[in-house]
């Protein structure tokens, strides 16, 4: 639950250790930590941007529908969990459940 | 050049002296004639070139990076160039103060290496005391919030306490556990018949470290590193040569991989005399072993030419003779018998480590 007092939140946020950073070779995001690196797609880098804490994943879907009007809420849905779970399972993200 | 050759990563050997003499040290055998390391200005520039040609990760390794006096100043440029930045050491010499400083200069992460879980034989085959310090240098780089690798190469002597390292890691909240066979190559071939595992000793690790795996899965990464002598497959070394790794050794040669200098017939270049892009892109020693070309039979026609890249270049030389040639590890490999004669003395009673010292030794 988010609770603006003690700085507690209800999201997923990437954990310190990872870095994104612009790639200016492919224009794409780099994910980085400790020898590692995901290069991420415009959709993937969207998500990363906003596992700060401050959002839920449900706000995290909702933001992304809003940007690809194209795509069904049902498929972007499923697309930000599976990719946040990818993150989960990396070690890369805590607050996420 | 397209990106399927781009330096992701720039291993940077700093320097060759450590305070410590493993037997398995992937040091060149003859480090002690490796006198003239560069110097602080030169591997600023390096860092520039690296990162201008698509580097995003840096090692910062040695032997012991920690010995360098500039080693905050290498940091503070590499941090200014955003470059993900690994400290791999053994922790010794270093005090929490430097340590934070280097955290502060943009410091990222932190690989400290043990040699066992039990600090009396931690401790032997380091030949120095070292196993409590290194234990503390673990506890300060969680204390300032740096992830920590922990990395144990595997031998025979050791490769029985794999529970017990990851009881150890889990205790110091490791980031990642590297549980990684040892390349038999520079002082672990002439160590083998002492290092190699036995068959069964290899299969029992692997399956604890694969539960461990699972177990822990979104806390800590546990990796295990099969040697090369028990995998169906050779690796594909450095991701192929030339693609991935860029590495500069001490003296600033400029490399696919740490020890192809070891590598008869290639010619590699100085980064104080030739840029890093040209020295990638265009000499001769990074573009004898790319593509496809140069393969030999059988990797020319075989299906997983892209998978493993022909396998370890040094490997296929140091126990063929032929830089060129399919590494042994490969059944195809029509000198696959050199890696089953290995497994078979794997079973011998093993011999004593021949210790490294700072002496130039006489290969036997």
């Amino acid at each position: 639950m988010s609770n603006g007092t003690t700085g507690v939140t209800a999201g997923p946020r990437l954990r310190s250790k990872v870095r994104l950073r612009f790639d200016r070779r492919t224009g794409r995001t780099l994910l980085l930590y400790p020898e590692r690196g995901l290069e991420l797609n415009d959709s993937a880098a969207e998500i990363a941007r906003l596992c700060t804490g401050e959002w839920t994943i449900d706000d995290i879907a909702r933001q992304l529908a809003r940007t690809h009007a194209e795509v069904s809420p049902v498929e972007i849905d499923r697309a930000v969990r599976e990719f946040l779970r990818s993150l989960a399972d990396r070690g890369l993200l805590e607050g996420h459940r | 050049m397209n990106d399927e050759c781009r330096p992701y990563t720039l291993i940077a050997e700093l320097t060759y002296r450590c305070p410590l003499r493993c037997p398995y040290c992937s040091n060149p055998l003859d480090h002690a004639r490796h006198e003239n390391e560069l110097d602080s200005g030169a591997w600023c520039r390096v860092f520039r070139e690296a990162e201008a040609l698509g580097v995003v990760q840096l090692n910062l390794t040695g032997g012991e990076p920690l010995l360098r006096d500039d080693l905050e100043v290498l940091i503070e440029q590499a941090g200014r160039l955003e470059l993900y930045m690994n400290l791999i050491t053994g922790g010794i010499p270093l005090t929490f103060e430097r340590l934070a400083r280097c955290k502060a200069l943009g410091l990222r992460s932190v690989q400290v290496s043990i040699q066992s879980a039990r600090p009396a034989e931690s401790d032997r085959i380091a030949g120095a005391p070292s196993f409590h310090r290194k234990l503390e240098v673990m506890q300060w780089v969680t204390a300032l919030g740096l992830p920590l690798t922990l990395n144990v190469v595997l031998h025979r002597d050791n490769i029985e306490e794999v529970p017990d390292l990851i009881a150890l890691a889990e205790r110091v909240s490791a980031d990642r556990l590297e549980l990684a066979n040892t390349q038999y190559l520079g002082w672990a071939l002439k160590n083998r018949a002492a290092l190699l595992p036995a068959r069964e000793q290899i299969e029992r690790a692997r399956t604890v470290a694969a539960d461990a795996k699972a177990r822990l899965r979104g806390t800590m990464d546990v990796l295990f590193v099969t040697p090369d002598y028990y995998s169906p497959y050779p690796k594909s070394c450095m991701d192929g040569w030339g693609r991935r790794f860029l590495v500069v050794n001490p003296e600033g040669l400029a490399l696919p991989c740490h020890l192809a200098h070891g590598l008869p017939g290639l010619r590699f270049d100085n980064v104080a005399r030739r840029s890093l892009a040209d020295i990638w892109h265009h000499s001769d020693g990074f573009n004898r072993f790319r593509g496809e070309e140069w393969l030999p039979d059988p990797c020319r026609t075989c299906d997983r030419r892209r998978a493993d890249f022909g396998g370890c270049r040094c490997q296929a030389f140091h126990l063929t003779g032929d830089a060129g040639a399919t590494d042994p590890v490969c059944p195809l490999s029509s000198d696959h018998g050199l890696i089953e004669a290995a497994r078979v003395q794997a079973a011998e009673r093993p011999v004593s480590f021949e210790y490294r010292t700072g002496r130039s030794v006489v290969q036997s």
